[in-house]
């Protein structure tokens, strides 16, 4: 036994690895369970690093550039081009505080006109793997950050939260093969899965041939899935053609067309309407629909009748009945119901009297 | 047999002419990698195509000459890339303790100092290592992403390109070490 252990020891260790792994994989597909100790471990080793190199990063590029620009000046001109590299220097510098602060403007904007109660957070490394669609950002459960919750921007749904650390988190992105979401169409009101492909577009499945999709056409989250509040910006379709069964819709997703940086969390989503077609949404601050129809209609004006209900026209008819006979209710016996009063002809709204033991209406 | 062929293939194992890295030093690099291939790609999406961690553990696989040292590496790396992805963990981690295996199984075979076998080495195993990958996940997770041969054959040649300037680099640091 000692021998053939000592020959075949390596190979021995190998099988004994898999076969660890694979129970490890088993254990954790069966029982939908995550060895959560190692990530934790590994995420927490790793993104404090990448925190560290993108700061240094975004404080060092712009001045690296703009000092090897110097270095290749001619002799001659070296003070004009010194100064001129200032200058650059200097614009450079204004121009991308400039561009940070429109994306945190448009950012704050949205974030406080949006009903939905959101947490910004930045983009600091993207997942491991060759075709990962995975990102992670700079907050995590000291955030108040749960799984399952949104990630959007001011141009679009961006992801879902799928895992959460104590400073970071794991986000989904829609273009991942496994990501899903309900979607609805603005202009036919067509529901769907918007669904990732592992590239730049997404898909629009388990749409009907019969159903009308034009290009064109904006896509906006159904609120179906539970994860996404209603009338967030999807994406716009791209094309559009006949399937077996279901439409094949190839929507490009508007969250993530100018890439990712800053990105808005969902803590508490509150549904919205889906904006009217042709109304495009404007850049930035977009996606407040108008106020729904149903309540301006609702609202009360002076020359609405007061008459409601049935119950209030009922009650109005016998009043006029008992009138016409002289009869006072809560006295005596019922008055006549068969006998019909002359129809009165409408009063101006002006004159109406308000009922008894109502309040006048204010002015 | 050709002598070019002679050249390239060692007629025994030599496990004497394994190089001695601190542990310090491969941690430090397998770690740059994976750091590399989860924050570069943010700003230069064309660069993701390098599996510079795959890439790590097979040069010191190949370095090192010794099984065990090659799948432990490979198990590490695959551990730390499946902690950072959202898969199960253990997918990559499997992979790549068989890469590490036979990488350094490999190496007691083959002269893996000369850039030609590197390069073809790099080559097979990020074919090697897509291949289980996708075999893995469909099998175990049924996750139905396309095998893309000839995308694939591509992304190798490529980074088999950057394996001879890179194994080159660490060559360096192993005297330096």
């Amino acid at each position: 036994m000692e021998v053939f252990l000592g020959r075949y020891r390596n190979i021995t260790v190998l099988l004994l690895v898999l076969f660890a792994q694979l129970l490890m994989l088993a254990w954790q597909v069966r029982g939908k369970q995550d060895v959560r100790l190692i990530r934790v471990w590994a995420v927490t080793v790793i993104t404090p690093i990448a925190k560290v190199i993108e700061t240094v990063r975004s404080h060092t590029v712009g001045f690296a550039q703009q000092y090897f620009v110097l270095l290749n000046a001619v002799e001659e001109n070296r003070r004009l081009k010194e100064e001129l590299g200032k200058l650059k220097l200097q614009n450079q510098f204004l121009r991308s505080e400039l561009e940070m602060a429109d994306r945190v403007r448009a950012l704050a904007a949205f974030q406080a006109r949006s009903p939905s109660k959101t947490v910004a957070a930045r983009v600091i490394a993207s997942g491991a793997g060759v075709n990962s669609k995975l990102v992670y950002i700079d907050r995590g459960a000291t955030s108040g950050i749960m799984r399952g919750m949104a990630v959007i921007t001011p141009d679009g749904i961006v992801g879902r939260v799928l895992s959460v650390f104590p400073i970071a988190s794991q986000v989904l992105l829609i273009t991942d093969p496994t990501f899903a979401a309900g979607v609805i169409s603005q202009k036919h009101r067509v529901h769907g899965t918007l669904k990732g492909q592992g590239h730049a577009t997404c898909i629009v499945d388990y749409v009907q041939n019969e159903e009308k999709v034009e290009p064109g056409e904006m896509f906006y989250t159904a609120g179906t899935d539970r994860v996404f509040p209603k009338g967030l910006p999807a994406g716009i379709v791209k094309a559009v053609r006949p399937g077996r069964v279901f439409k094949e819709i190839i929507v490009s997703p508007t969250g993530l067309q100018h890439g990712i940086e800053e990105v808005l969390v969902v803590l508490e989503g509150v549904h919205q309407q889906i904006p009217e077609a042709g109304q495009q949404p404007a850049p930035g601050f977009s996606i407040l629909p108008p106020p729904p129809a149903e309540t301006t209609q609702a609202l009360p004006t002076p020359n609405a009748n007061p008459l409601a209900t049935d119950a209030d026209r009922l009650k109005e008819r016998y009043r006029g009945i008992g009138a016409a006979q002289g009869h006072r209710f809560g006295e005596g016996g019922p008055p006549d119901f068969t006998i019909n009063p002359a129809p009165r002809p409408p009063s101006p709204p002006a004159e109406e009297k308000p009922p008894a033991g109502s309040k006048p209406p204010a002015p | 047999m050709t002598d070019f062929s002679d050249e390239l293939l060692i007629q025994r194992p030599r496990k004497d002419r394994a190089a001695r890295y601190q542990p310090l030093l491969i941690t430090l690099v397998c770690l740059a990698a994976i750091l590399f291939q989860v924050y570069v790609p943010l700003f230069f999406q064309p660069l993701s195509f390098l599996e510079l961690p795959l890439l790590a553990t097979v040069y010191f696989a190949l370095m090192k000459r010794n099984q065990l040292a090659g799948l432990t590496i490979g198990l590490l790396v695959g551990l730390v890339q499946d902690s950072l992805s959202h898969h199960p963990i253990g997918l990559f981690g499997i992979v790549k303790t068989l890469v590490g295996y036979f990488a350094a199984s490999v190496s007691l075979r083959l002269d893996v100092d000369n850039p030609l076998v590197r390069g073809i080495v790099a080559f097979f195993f990020f074919l090697f290592h897509q291949a289980f990958f996708w075999l893995l996940s469909s099998a175990l997770l049924e996750q139905r992403a396309a095998l893309e041969i000839p995308r694939l054959s591509i992304l190798a040649l490529l980074n088999a390109a950057v394996a001879l300037p890179l194994f080159a680099l660490l060559d360096k640091m192993k005297g330096a070490a």
